[in-house]
């Protein structure tokens, strides 16, 4: 049972930033953006391709950044300047998303398992895989983790985050919202491209429908790791994050180990994130109930 | 005589053009406010109060008509970006300041209005000591709790918070939208008398909104009174200090349908 931990850890690890650039969008900025379900896989398509093409993997990864990022903006762009409706902009994007990922790659999957990625250095080392990869990982999330933490404490920051909290108050205190909400919606997805195109260097291929789901997955963990560390400060909430989103592949994990299928887990974890959505509501009903009975 | 501070100039607004349901909240109005005067505006509801001030504020855009502050028309400027020329003070206590974040964030966001925001770090050592200090004059022990989400405040004390977010740099000019209605009596009192002494203090130009007659009698140095978005009243100097509300009551009592403006 203990082997399951160390594929746990490296996954959690993995898609904890993606997990960290959802939590942005749905907790900082209160918009609830879809768009990762296509970012995700647009990071892997463009570091694979770059890769697969003789780029550098340090280089792809940055690149991959950089296109999350203006995915993220243009999905901004379309709620604040369009007024598109903000669940439509990011399904909007998602779906554009799947076209060019195609694109980007020239077909659905991409293998990489001949090429040199990232992890080949770590791949050619005496010890087990596991640990340098786990400890790279580890040294990814704690920078992304410590920058995010950093960005919002600052003057801007706080800006992006007052306008998820109170829009109109901030803008009445002289910030384009607007332009906080594109911004910040960048930095979102530019976390999950760059999980995006760490996996797919991680797992030996980018594939098209590799971010199907990712959204759900991503709220699992959120909501795991809120339950565990109040997230009463943003450092709290970006560790409950973290920690979360370790939480969550240890139980899919342990899920798959006593018999479910790989087919189940979107299930699974559907099921899993309305329980934990519908918990507040059925217990206010309840004690509404309770009021009206005088209890 | 030294330039106004505010100049609205024909200001129209229709709402619900072309319709049934068509109003004009803003009726060709005009009005011009001198620098350090503190104006009481009071109204029936649908009066056009609210409106008067998004215009101000813009928040909304009038039809016709333009705005000028300080010299500067702003008519086609985005609320944001009159952020420099004025801060405001909403009905709803939720409304002035972000509920998640703490005191000490909120009163760098206010320290920090119509400035530019840049990846320096947002509540320094130097701004905290200076934020406990200020938030002692409130008397409201809320120097001890910098770090708390203003979530955890209540109305009372929120909008002290916000009237001092909204005085921590100096406004051109202080725009009130019903601030005390949602309070109870003696929090209002005190929230009323906390504004008079900020407003008199820095001869700060304000423009208050309120549902209360007493209130806009006994408060500012003029006193106008909306009616189907034109201005019936306005008075001020002398005329406004011995004003009472029988007068009011007396001279326009068939405008003053409404009671809540009546009560208190």
């Amino acid at each position: 049972m203990l082997n399951i931990v160390p594929i746990s850890l490296e996954q959690g690890l993995a898609y904890a930033l993606a997990a960290i650039g959802i939590a942005l969008a749905f907790r900082i900025l209160s918009f609830p953006d879809l768009t990762v379900d296509g970012s995700f896989p647009l990071g892997g398509a463009v570091a694979a391709r770059l890769i697969f093409e003789g780029a550098n993997p340090v280089l792809a990864s940055l690149a991959a950044i950089v296109a999350g990022f203006l995915a993220g903006c243009l999905t901004g762009f379309f709620a604040t300047k369009f007024k598109i409706n903000s669940l439509l902009s990011g399904i909007l994007m998602m779906t554009m998303l799947y076209s060019i990922n195609l694109r980007v790659m020239g077909r659905a999957n991409i293998p990489l398992i001949t090429t040199p990625t990232i992890f080949t250095p770590m791949e050619n080392m005496e010890i087990s895989r596991d640990i340098p990869v786990i400890a790279f990982f580890f040294l990814v999330v704690l920078l992304c983790k410590i920058g995010i933490d950093l960005f919002l404490h600052t003057e801007y920051g706080l800006a992006v985050r007052a306008t998820g909290d109170n829009e109109q108050m901030i803008r009445s205190l002289g910030v384009n919202t607007d332009a906080a909400t594109i911004f910040g919606l960048g930095l979102s997805n530019a976390f999950v491209a760059l999980s995006g195109a760490l996996i797919a260097q991680d797992q030996g291929f980018s594939d098209v429908g590799m971010g199907i789901g990712l959204i759900v997955a991503g709220l699992a963990s959120i909501i795991i790791g809120e339950a565990l560390i109040k997230p009463k400060t943003v450092f709290r909430l970006t560790l409950a994050v973290v920690v979360g989103s370790i939480v969550y592949r240890l139980i899919i994990a342990f899920g798959m180990r006593i018999g479910l299928a790989p087919t189940d887990l979107k299930l699974a974890t559907g099921v899993m994130v309305v329980i934990a959505l519908a918990v507040p509501a059925l217990r206010s009903a309840k004690e509404k109930k309770m009021k009206l009975r005088g209890v | 005589m030294a330039s106004p501070m505010l100049e609205l100039k024909n200001i129209v607004k229709v709402f619900n053009a072309d319709t049934e349901d068509e109003k004009r909240a803003m009726d060709s109005i005009n009005l011009t406010i001198e620098k350090g005067e503190f104006v009481t505006v009071i109204g029936s509801n649908g009066a056009g109060k609210s409106t008067l001030l998004n215009i101000i504020a813009g928040t909304l855009q009038p039809d016709e008509g333009s705005v000028t502050i300080n010299n500067k028309d702003v008519t086609r400027i985005p609320d944001y970006k009159r952020a420099s020329l004025l801060a405001r003070v909403f009905q709803n206590t939720t409304m002035g300041t972000a509920g998640e974040m703490s005191i000490e964030e909120n009163l760098c966001m206010a320290e920090l209005r119509g400035k530019k925001r840049g990846l320096k770090w947002g509540v320094t050592k130097n701004r905290r000591s200076r934020y406990r200090e200020i938030l002692k004059t409130l008397e409201l022990g809320l120097e001890d709790r910098l770090t708390q989400s203003v979530g955890l405040l209540s109305g009372g004390q929120r909008q002290s918070l916000t009237l001092l977010m909204a005085t921590l740099i100096m406004p051109e000019m202080l725009l009130l939208d019903e601030h005390t209605a949602a309070l109870d009596p003696k929090t209002a009192a005190k929230v009323i008398e906390l504004t008079n002494t900020v407003v008199q203090e820095n001869q700060l130009t304000t423009l208050m909104i309120t549902h209360n007659m007493q209130q806009a009698i006994h408060y500012g140095n003029r006193m106008i009174m909306l009616h189907q978005g034109k201005i019936q009243l306005d008075i001020k100097g002398e005329e406004k200090a011995k004003l009472t509300v029988n007068d009011v009551v007396a001279k326009f009592s068939h405008t003053l349908k409404d009671e809540a403006l009546l009560s208190n």
